[in-house]
Order: C-alpha cells, then sequence, then structure tokens
C-alpha cells in the first residue's frame, strides 16, 4: 500500500475503506483498482438456487448477456450431487422427492414419472411407475425419481438454456448497496499470475442462493475431534466418511447412529446392506433424541410415526409447496410463524416397506437397539472405541461404540456465511422468526432496497420464511417463480401468461436451445 | 395436488366449464340421446351446470375430508375416484325425476357423457394443465387471488 495515497490498496486488493463503506461509489472502487463490470442481474450461488432461477428467466426472455451466475461450481448439481453422494444414495437411488418437482422444467409436465415409462424397454417398465403415481400413496408409497434421471434431465436444461455462457468463476466476497441504485458485488476470481483477483459486478438486481451456511458439528463431536485429535471414528453423516465401511469390513464393530431423518434411514440402509452382503457382524446403536412411538400431533394435524422415526414422504407435508399449509405460513409472522413450523413438526423420514422390514428383521436378531436419549459426551476409549455417556432421562448410560455417525444434519447460523454475515452487518438485511434472512414473500431479502435494485434470496438462507420447504426443488422453483413475477413487474422481463408458456414448453420438449 | 378451499371451488367452476364446456360441444352431436341436435345441447350442457353446481357442495365435502391428511393434499387417485359418487348421485337426480325440472337423458348417453367429461377434465389436470396456468399449482389450485 501507498503511503502517498493510503486509500489505494495492490490491484484488486480490498481495500479497508470499501470493508467500513456501507454504500460505494464508482469512484470508490476505481480508487481501489477494482474494475467494474456491467451485468442487469447476478445470480450468487450457482448451485440449484441460482439454476432455479435463470432457467425460468431464460424461458422469459431474458438473453444470455443480461444474466451472470458467480460461483465457484463447476456445474450447478455439484454441491447438490456431492450431498447425495455422501449421504449414501447412488446414482440408481430413489431420492426422496415428487414425480413434479424437477428442476429442469418449470412445469413439472411431463412428470418423472412419465418420462421414466416411456424411457421402459418392457410393458412392466412402462406401466410400474404409471401405476404408482396414479395410486400414490393410497395404494403404495409415492413415486420418486432416481438420482441419475435428474440428475441426467438437468444436464440437458444446462445446455439448452445455454447457462455456461453465463458464468463466472470465482468466489463472491461481499454484496454492497451502491449510492446511485443497484449493487456491487464483489467476485474474488481464481489466480492466474498477476492477473486481477478481484472484480466488482455493477447490477440492478441481485439474487443470492448460497445454499447451507455449513454443517455444524454438535458439541460432543467436537469436543470428541480435539481430544482425540482425530475425525476417524466420530463423523458427521454429511461429511465422506467411505473409511467407516471399509474398517467395518475388516473388523466387526458397533456402530452408533445419531438421528432420525431420512439421511439416517439410508446410513442404516448401508450399513444393514454390508451386513447382509459382506456376511459382516456390525452391531447398531441407535440414538433417538425424540422417540416417535406411533402417530403425533393433533386431530387435523396429525403425523403417521412409530419404531422411533416420524414418517412423512417429503422434507415438508406437501401442501406447503402450493396449497393450504403455504397460504396459513404466508399469513404469520413472528412468534406465529415460530409456532407454525413447529406444528409442522421436526425431523421426519418418509416410510419405506424395505427399510422398515430390514429395521424389525435387524431389531428381532438382536443386533439393533434403539436408545432414547442425549449424547452427552464422547470421549476416546480402550482399544480405540468411542465411549458415549448418554443421558437418558432419569439415568445415565454408558456405550461403546467402534464409530459415531451422526445424522442429525444440523445447518450453521447464516452468520457464519461470509456474504450472508456482511449483508446482515452492512447492507440492511435482517433476520426472520426462526433467525435466517428475512425475506418478503417476492423472496426479496427486506431492508436492503437499492434505489430501483432488488436484493433477492432463496433457498436455505431463508428456511423460516413465509414459505416453508424452502430448501427443496419445487421450493426454489416457487422462489424463483416469485422473484421472476417480481421482477417482471418491474419491467426487467416479460411475465410468463399462457401463450408463452405453451411456447416455451414446446421448446423444452423438443430440446431446442434457447 | 394440493387445493385451497378457493382453489377448488374456481377449479370446479371455471376449468370444468372451459375443458368440460368444449368436450361437451364437441361429444354432443354423437351423443345418443334420442333427441333433436339443439334439444341435445341444451340437455348436454344442463348436466353439465348440474355436475359444476352440486360439484361446488361437493368440493366442501372433499376439503373437509382433505383435512384429515398430514400432507393437505388430495392424491390424483381421489380425483379420478370421486366420479363415481359423483356420477352415481347425478344419474340418481336425473333419471328418477328427482330433479326440480324434467331433463330428458337416456341412460347411454348420460353415462357416456359423463365417464368422457371426467376424464378428459381430470386428465388435463392432471398434468398439461400445468403448462396453460403456470402458477395455478403453486396456489392451491387457484386461478385468481
Amino acid at each position: 500500500m501507498s503511503a502517498a495515497v493510503p486509500s489505494v490498496a495492490r490491484s484488486g486488493d480490498l481495500a479497508q475503506v470499501l470493508v467500513d463503506t456501507d454504500v460505494w461509489t464508482e469512484a470508490l472502487l476505481t480508487d481501489a483498482g477494482v474494475p467494474i463490470l456491467d451485468a442487469p442481474l447476478v445470480s450468487v450461488g450457482g448451485g440449484l438456487g441460482s439454476f432455479a432461477l435463470i432457467d425460468i428467466l431464460r424461458i422469459c426472455g431474458l438473453s444470455t448477456e443480461s444474466l451472470r451466475v458467480l460461483t465457484p461450481l463447476s456445474t450447478p448439481w455439484e454441491s447438490f450431487a456431492y450431498l447425495t453422494r455422501v449421504s449414501q444414495i447412488s446414482h440408481d437411488d430413489r431420492l426422496r422427492s415428487d414425480a413434479s418437482a424437477r428442476p429442469d422444467n418449470i412445469w413439472g409436465f411431463p412428470s418423472y414419472a412419465v418420462q421414466e415409462a416411456f424411457r421402459a424397454d418392457t410393458v412392466r417398465g412402462f406401466l410400474a411407475p404409471l401405476w404408482q403415481v396414479l395410486t400414490e400413496p393410497l395404494f403404495g408409497e409415492h413415486y420418486t425419481p432416481r438420482a441419475a434421471q435428474v440428475l441426467e434431465a438437468l444436464s440437458r436444461e444446462h445446455r439448452r438454456i445455454r447457462y455456461s455462457q453465463m458464468v463466472a468463476a470465482g468466489q463472491v466476497r461481499m454484496v454492497r448497496r451502491r449510492r446511485a441504485g443497484g449493487y456491487f458485488t464483489i467476485l474474488t476470481t481464481p489466480e492466474w499470475g498477476n492477473s486481477v483477483r478481484r472484480i466488482a459486478f455493477r447490477s440492478a438486481y441481485v439474487h443470492l442462493a448460497v445454499g447451507y451456511a455449513g454443517l455444524m458439528f454438535l458439541p460432543d463431536l467436537q469436543g470428541y475431534r480435539e481430544s482425540a485429535r482425530s475425525s476417524n471414528r466420530v463423523v458427521n453423516a454429511f461429511e465422506p466418511h467411505e473409511h467407516v465401511y471399509d474398517q467395518l469390513r475388516r473388523r466387526p464393530g458397533t456402530v452408533m447412529v445419531r438421528g432420525s431423518g431420512v439421511v439416517a434411514s439410508r446410513v442404516l440402509q448401508r450399513l444393514i446392506d454390508e451386513r447382509n452382503v459382506h456376511g459382516l457382524q456390525t452391531r447398531v446403536i441407535h440414538v433417538f433424541s425424540d422417540f416417535v412411538s406411533g402417530p403425533q400431533g393433533p386431530r387435523f394435524m396429525r403425523r403417521r410415526g412409530g419404531d422411533g422415526f416420524a414418517y412423512q414422504a417429503f422434507d415438508e407435508p406437501k401442501a406447503v409447496w402450493g396449497g393450504q399449509l403455504r397460504d396459513r405460513a404466508r399469513r404469520t409472522e413472528g412468534a406465529q410463524r415460530v409456532e407454525f413450523y413447529n406444528l409442522l413438526g421436526d425431523t421426519s423420514t418418509p416410510y419405506r416397506k424395505e427399510w422398515a422390514v430390514r429395521l424389525a428383521t435387524a431389531r428381532e436378531q438382536g443386533w439393533y437397539s434403539s436408545v432414547v436419549g442425549e449424547v452427552d459426551a464422547l470421549e476416546p476409549g480402550a482399544d480405540d472405541l468411542v465411549s458415549a455417556r448418554i443421558e437418558t432421562g432419569p439415568s445415565v448410560l454408558m456405550a461403546e461404540a467402534s464409530f459415531v455417525i451422526d445424522c442429525a444434519g444440523l445447518e450453521s447460523d447464516i452468520g457464519e456465511q461470509r456474504i450472508l454475515a456482511d449483508l446482515l452487518q452492512h447492507t440492511g438485511a435482517g433476520r426472520n422468526p426462526l433467525g435466517r434472512l428475512d425475506v418478503e414473500p417476492s423472496f426479496e431479502v427486506r431492508g436492503t432496497r437499492s434505489g430501483n435494485g432488488r436484493l433477492y434470496a432463496s433457498g436455505a438462507a431463508t428456511h423460516g420464511g413465509y414459505l416453508p420447504g424452502a430448501d427443496t426443488f419445487l421450493g426454489l422453483q416457487i422462489a424463483a417463480q416469485e422473484i421472476a413475477d417480481d421482477l417482471a413487474s418491474e419491467g426487467f422481463c416479460r411475465k410468463l401468461g399462457t401463450l408463452g408458456s405453451v411456447r416455451q414448453w414446446l421448446r423444452w420438449a423438443r430440446n431446442t436451445v434457447i | 395436488m394440493t387445493y385451497s378451499l378457493s382453489g377448488r371451488i374456481q377449479t370446479r367452476i371455471l376449468l370444468f366449464a372451459a375443458i368440460g364446456g368444449t368436450w361437451t360441444a364437441l361429444i354432443t352431436p354423437i351423443l345418443p340421446t334420442r333427441l333433436p341436435l339443439d334439444a341435445s345441447f341444451a340437455m348436454a350442457f344442463t348436466v353439465l351446470g348440474l355436475l359444476i353446481a352440486l360439484g361446488v357442495l361437493w368440493e366442501l365435502a372433499y376439503h373437509l375430508l382433505q383435512q384429515f391428511r398430514w400432507d393437505k393434499d388430495w392424491p390424483t387417485l381421489f380425483s379420478l375416484l370421486a366420479g363415481v359418487p359423483e356420477g352415481v348421485l347425478l344419474w340418481l337426480l336425473l333419471s328418477t325425476d328427482t330433479w326440480f325440472w324434467d331433463v330428458p337423458v337416456t341412460t347411454q348417453g348420460f353415462w357416456l357423457w359423463f365417464i368422457s367429461t371426467w376424464l378428459v377434465v381430470w386428465a388435463l389436470l392432471s398434468g398439461p394443465i400445468r403448462v396453460l396456468l403456470v402458477r395455478r399449482r403453486w396456489r392451491g389450485g387457484r386461478l385468481f387471488g
């Protein structure tokens, strides 16, 4: 930094004056040596949330030049594919997702079930998905698509809308208001020799879809890792943990599974499969913090449950994505919102007969046991085991396990996410009743308006808003639709009406590049 | 589908009228009604009107049943099978002269019309409607409001 011009940083570096100033001007950036690029709308994140918005905006007629996706990801499904893989969903496994929740198709028509039927090469393969989607959930479980089908469809739509032409690679550092309206978004580009390291995108509209703020590790898990100086024995299910299964093949052991959501179900399935396929002697201790022994809730909000699990087909009851529960959520504010989210219930897993039968067998054979309580502490024990202290109400239980897999899937506070933290501190954003980013029904981030500009957010960061289930395929698409409609009312793009929709659907059906 | 009550009523009135009306106009000339064509049309549209009017009452009952479902959804099979009680009630009212005025239905004509209309409306509402009305599925089936 030059002593003569103290406010000027080395080319591209963020000067302290920028960090400290809430509302920026072009001069401020120029003085700091940060080059400015123009793009009417930038979407920050580049995962499925960005993809959903870009897809609908392209369908509404915006050109690739009008849109920029600022992302470190190589594809919009990179994080999704990673999380499904580590949480034990292979390409051929079925997701927990509705037939008409298609992130590659804003209309959800034809559904994945119909597509699967028309791709089948046997009569049975044709009829089975159609019969399932016709009779779900009355005579069977809901139809759900395979991970591979979703990924393939995403890839097709990615090409069709020329998504990669809109990508600017790098990591976004912050979004700040521009004095003359709109926003500046600072992108740190990958370092190539002496090239510029930071670029400011000047845009009227910004969309944030930055995903999870991060995994939150439970204090006992963190404590164990610090004391044992190892993360080998105690893992979070969303981390790569293949070594657990590998080591169990070499040496029999006991696994402690924590949590009762769908990830716990998948981890149990994997452990049982491993046991059956490789003839292992694995034992499982399943720790439930809240054991659900039967249906729960008042008469008109009663959820199925049993064997410790609360059963629900999808992440939320279906009507949150466009039925009476969405309408109800839309009318809640403050404490009522918290109450409503509580009514929707906590962790759940879909009832799958296959899983229930396997667990019943395991219970009968005596190698799967349930414990109801809270793990109080994890400590390194003798013989490379993990020793767990579990509070079970009146008493304390000590248990030993070779591995602990935490499937509770807790997420960090949004303040842990750099862009969101900056937004809370400098751009006027606030928190909703559940502590996440507060957004309007249009998904505009409350308190961040800048002249004619608008700042939107969707996905996990907006959990607790007017739309429950924000971080799901449908949630991201609903947010995208609301944002697109808001932008249309601002005159930024066309509003998708019936004729435009039919025309664009035909293009989708013919796989016409737009 | 995840209907709200107003979504149900709007769907029953507007979409049944639009889709059912188009279908009725197409199929009536070939219905075995034993009536002159203009009387056939009058009869078929009267029955469609009754299907819609009584349907609004049925929707109230369906909405009540929906409240017992955790997901607050209405499985597609329910939408399809609802045609059974609705068709039977309508047939009983018309064929036994219980309805307030005389509607000259024939067995074959009524059932051909009813089953085909029900299936056409159900099929369109089960998928293609999402292309015509993009936002409907996010709004509990509402077209307005």
